[in-house]
This record gives structure tokens, sequence and C-alpha cells, in this order.
């Protein structure tokens, strides 16, 4: 029982990550209906900012003022992170927004394959330890069950960019449009909302999550190589399908669940299989609720 | 003499060039052989591919999963179970390979439309994005499902396959395939797939039953990639699961796109084209002549290949011979099209 407990302590750590990075997509899908297949490439690429940023930043807070250093680090890694976002959408999307959807995927994918293997050729396909931002120990007080101290971290980075995703998305005037946007574009330009602004803006807020996830993800499994963002960004998707695309917290809550059913499956007998599960449960959904747990369904007008 | 004759003779002349070439086949540098050998492979898989995404529109990204189980099953006809075959023949002879070898082929081909069959039922409700990554999980699960197999090898992959594939048998299966589909596509049946691909809701409303042709592209498209997958295990003689994985089916789907959707001969000649391309890229890695970085991003051939996807998609989506993609003015299929979100419904 104790087990079980253990095992969704770190499934909930999992699925924060696949949080993260499920929240990009479904802001993408809800403003442009198009799956951003290199979303999981931003993820990595904000893992290897993080490498290269460390111990060029980190040395200059020492002591007390670490974290504040290692906020520095993920602040920066978000920026960079959003700006390679919004490079992508201007350079290979935006160009297509025109064209059939087919065409878009396809771009998607070849943009996904290019960062992954450029990234291999700049970056050297070999697997690098990612340098050390915080110390990983186990908490005290928490009788039988082991909670690391990144197992926390991870989860309150997660919770606090949530929140933030939330206060923007309600209160601002950008997240207003986001949603006007996603709910009928059309209706949006003509009440004056700059369509290609906010398409840049929710491409640029959902890498950023994805950067952010990347260094969260390398705290806690240090070992970073350009091909690691693949499984995780179709696990993530599964996760924003799970809680209903388009559907933000739907997105959270899919995520959360996804890390918990792997860490399971990863724990008991069949572990080979985890990375099957992710998919059989996408198989699941579509044939069952394809909305999603939080989507509306929606009816198909001819 | 009609458009059937010149096709049935047509194929009838590609049957004989190719055994008189095979005749000739040892005369040739073995690596030019196993290059011409990839070409023919190739086409077969592109072939098939277009069938199921050119012709029929379903975005399959999992064509080289049907590969592996058509690989898989076949070597291990081969190997395991041939035995009984060859020895009611007369023990292992030119005429007895001839005998044994479709019929481990056509067993691969089966095992592989089986898959196709149990990945298309699924499909049968999902669309565009949605399809796209399911067929990848399918093609995963397969691969990972093979890893997982110890009898035939696991990880360590499947070694001591006979090499019975050669020049005739190779292009006499990538004649037979394009001949079937063509003929297929150009029936009144086969008009079907693409009125799936064109407008599915106007297909269903005039008497077309989607579900059996999407389902039996998937079966076909399979089957033909299994094939496929035999003759490639019985010329490299050993095979690994790691070798048929999504940067496969990437290059199936490149040679599908670069081709242009929809065009059998189309998609031929981009297999053709980038099978040689592949090869010659290696040499260019070779040139000791080229500045370090041009060679070792000849020798980095995903950074290319995803390059020219890219650029394709931007430049000209159609590929080389296919036709324009109907245009967002009809509306609904863009990005930014009307108010409802294109997941699929119950």
């Amino acid at each position: 029982m104790m087990q079980f407990w253990q095992q969704l302590i770190n499934g909930l750590s999992l699925g924060a990550f696949y949080a993260l990075i499920a929240l990009g997509y479904t802001m993408v899908y809800g403003v442009l209906r198009f799956i951003n297949f290199a979303h999981g490439d931003v993820f990595m690429l904000g893992a290897f900012c993080g490498y290269y940023l460390t111990p060029r930043l980190l040395p200059h807070f020492t002591g007390p003022l670490a974290p504040v250093g290692v906020t520095v680090v993920l602040v920066a890694t978000m920026a960079i992170c959003a700006i390679i976002g919004i490079l992508i959408e201007r350079l290979a999307y935006r160009p297509l927004r025109r064209m059939p959807k087919l065409t878009v995927l396809i771009t998607a994918i070849g943009v996904s394959l290019f960062l992954e293997y450029a990234g291999q050729f700049v970056f050297g396909a070999d697997p690098k330890a990612f340098p050390e931002l915080m110390p990983d120990r186990a908490l005290e007080n928490t009788g039988a069950l082991t909670v690391t101290t990144t197992q926390v971290a991870a989860f309150a980075v997660t919770l606090l960019l949530l929140v933030g995703l939330t206060f923007v998305v309600k209160r601002t005037r950008l997240g207003m449009a986001m949603r006007a946007l996603s709910n009928n574009s059309t209706a949006a330009a003509l009440m004056g909302v700059n369509i290609d602004t906010v398409i840049s803006f929710t491409f640029g807020l959902g890498s950023a999550l994805a950067g952010a996830a990347g260094i969260l993800y390398a705290i806690s499994y240090p070992s970073i190589d350009p091909l690691m963002g693949v499984l995780p960004g179709i696990k993530a998707f599964v996760a924003a399908v799970l809680g209903g695309i388009g559907n933000i917290p739907g997105a959270a809550v899919g995520g959360l669940i996804l890390g918990g059913v792997e860490t399971i499956v990863a724990g008991s007998a069949y572990s080979t299989y985890r990375d099957a599960i992710a998919f059989a449960i996408l198989i699941i959904i579509l044939l069952f609720r394809p909305a999603g747990l939080f989507g509306k369904v929606q009816v198909e007008k001819v | 003499m009609n458009y059937r004759h010149i096709k049935q003779l047509a194929l009838l002349a590609a049957l004989v060039l190719a055994a008189v070439a095979s005749h000739f086949s040892g005369a040739i540098n073995a690596y030019y052989l196993q290059v011409v050998l990839f070409i023919g492979i190739n086409i077969i898989l592109a072939t098939s591919l277009n069938l199921i995404n050119g012709y029929t529109g379903q975005f399959s990204l999992g064509h080289a999963g049907f590969m592996a189980v058509g690989a898989y099953a076949s070597a291990y006809l081969s190997s395991e179970h041939s035995a009984g075959l060859f020895h009611a023949l007369g023990g292992a002879s030119a005429f007895s390979i001839a005998i044994v070898f479709p019929l481990v082929l056509l067993g691969g081909g089966v095992a592989a439309a089986l898959a196709g069959l149990i990945v298309g039922v699924p499909s049968l409700r999902l669309k565009g994005d949605y399809l796209a990554i399911v067929t990848l999980g399918f093609g995963e699960i397969i691969r990972v499902m093979i890893q997982n197999t110890d009898a035939v090898g696991g990880p360590r992959g499947y070694s001591g396959i006979a090499g019975y594939t050669t020049l005739f048998w190779t292009y006499a299966v990538a004649a037979l395939t394009i001949y079937i589909v063509v003929s297929m596509i150009d029936s009144t049946y086969g008009r079907g797939f693409l009125t799936v691909r064109d407008d599915e809701i106007a297909a269903e409303a005039i008497g077309i039953n989607t579900t059996r042709y999407k389902v039996t592209a998937f079966v076909l498209g399979a089957f033909f990639a299994g094939v496929a997958g035999g003759l490639y295990a019985h010329t490299t003689t050993y095979i690994n699961p790691s070798g048929f994985d999504f940067q496969l089916s990437v290059q199936i789907v490149i040679m599908v796109i670069l081709g242009g959707m929809g065009s059998t001969a189309g998609v031929a000649f981009a297999a053709i084209l980038l099978t040689v391309l592949l090869e010659y890229l290696r040499f260019v890695a070779g040139y000791e002549w080229l500045p370090d970085i041009v060679r070792r991003i000849a020798a980095n051939r995903m950074i290319i290949f995803s390059l020219v996807l890219i650029a394709l998609m931007l430049l000209r989506p159609q590929g080389l011979f296919g036709a324009l993609p109907r245009m967002a003015s009809a509306g609904r299929k863009s990005i930014k099209s009307g108010p409802g979100p294109t997941i699929p419904t119950r």
C-alpha cells in the first residue's frame, strides 16, 4: 500500500512535467486548431539552454543567493524558448496559414525533425550530464514515503506557472484575445484583435512553459540528449487530449493523470510497456470520449 | 488496344526485363546491386504508402511498423518453417527457392495486412493530426512488441536469414504493386478511395462505404509494405527492430510527399531519387576536399531530409507530380476556418 502512495508521489512529479508541456500543445491548438509537433523539441532546447547557461550564470550567485541564481537560469531559459517558439511560428507556420491542415502538419513534423537532428549536429548526439542546479535530498519528516527536494521544487514551480498562466489567460487583455481567437477567429479579428500578435504571443507563452519543463525535467533526470523531447512530447500530447484539447485546466489534469498511470505501470510487472501505455490511453480516449475529460462534446454539423 | 491492354503489356515487359536483368546481375558490382535492390524495395514502400496517404487521404505515419511485421514474419517463416516444404520439393535448389520464397513473402504480407487491419479499424473516426499520432503510436507499439519478443531475437535482432532476394523478385513485386494499385484506382471501385480523400461526408452521402475503403486502403498498403519488408529481410540477412523506427516511416512519407501524393509515377520517381540521394550523401561525407562542415551535414542526412520537407511544404506542397492541394477557399480544411474545432466527434 505504501508502495502505491510512493508511486503516486513519483507519478505526480512526472505528471507535472507532462502538464507543463501539455499546456503549450493545448494553447496552440485552441488558437490555431493545429498540433505543433515541434513542441516536444522546444522542451529539449530548454534543457540544453539550462545546460549551457548554468555554468555561466550560477557561479555568480553563491551561498544564500543560490535560489536566486536558479530562478535567473529558469527565467532566462523561458525567455530564450519563447523567442525560439515565436521564430518557428513566423518562419514555418505563418506562411502556411491559408493552406490545408495536412500541409502544416507535415511542416510541423519537418520542424520537429530538424530541431532534433540539428540538435544532434550542434550539441552532439551523446547524452550529457546536466549540471546540478539544486541539491537533491530526501525530505526529513515524511515517514515511510520518500519525497525529494527536486520533486517538491518541480511541483511547486509547476503550480506557480499554472497560477501565472491562469492569471494571464483570465485577467489580461492578451489572454482575453487568446480566448476570443480560440472561440471564433473571424469575429475576434472583426473586433480588432491583432491575430498575428496574439498567435505569436500564444506560441511564445507555450514555448516558455515547455522550456521551464525542460529545466525541471533535467533537474530530476540529469541526463539530456537531443532526442529527449520526442517521447515526452508525444505523451504530453496524449495528456492534452486526455484533458480535452483546447482546455487549459484539462491539460494540467491530463498531465497529472498520465504521469500517475505511467509511473504505476513502470513499477508493475509490465514495466517494458510504460511508453506504450500512453498510446493505449490515447486510442481509448479517442474511441470512447474524443472530447477528452473536460472538453465540450462537439456535434459535427454537415 | 486500350489502356488496360497497355498496362498489362507494360507489366509483362517489366517482368521480362526484371528476369533478364536479374540473370546478368552477377556482373554488377555488389554494392550497386544492393542499391538497386533498395530502390526497388523503396518503390514498393512508397507506392503502398501512397495508396493510404495519397489516394485515400489517411495520413499514416506508422508504415515502418507494417514493414517490420512483414520482415519479421517472412524471416521467421523462411528460417523456422520452410524446412518441411523444401524437403517435399527435393532439397534446396533454384526451383524450390522460386516456390518457397514467394510463399514466404506472401506470409509476411498477410501478417502485415493483419496489422493493417488492427491499425485501420480504430483509425476510422480519426482525421488529420489525431490519425497521424495514432498511426505513429501503432508503429512504435509494433516496434516495442517485436523488441520484447525473444523468439525473434528481441533487441539483439534476427540474424541468419537466407539471402533469397534477387533483382527479379524485387522488381517483379514492384511492377506488380504498381500495376495493382494503378489498376485499382482507375477502376470504378477504386474511385471510391479518391472520394473518401476529397470529401468524406459527401462520399457517405452518395452511398460510398467510407469505412470499407479506409480499412481496405490500410490492409492493402500494409500488405505490400509487408512484402517489401520480406524482400528487405532476405537481402540484408539481419534485421533489428530499431531499424524500423519513426525515422524510416518519415523517409517513406517524404518519398510520397516529394513525388506528389496521389501520383504513383511521382512517388516511384521520388523513391528512386531519394534512395540514390541517400547513397550519394554517404559518398559526399567521404570526399576530403569538401569543407568539414559540409561533410558533417551530409553525414547527418536527417537534417537535410527535414529541411527538404519544410522547404517542400513552403514552396511546392504538391510535390513534383502531384496536384495542388485543395485551397482554403473551400473553407473547411484550413487552419483558420470557422468556429468549431475539428476534433473527432461521436
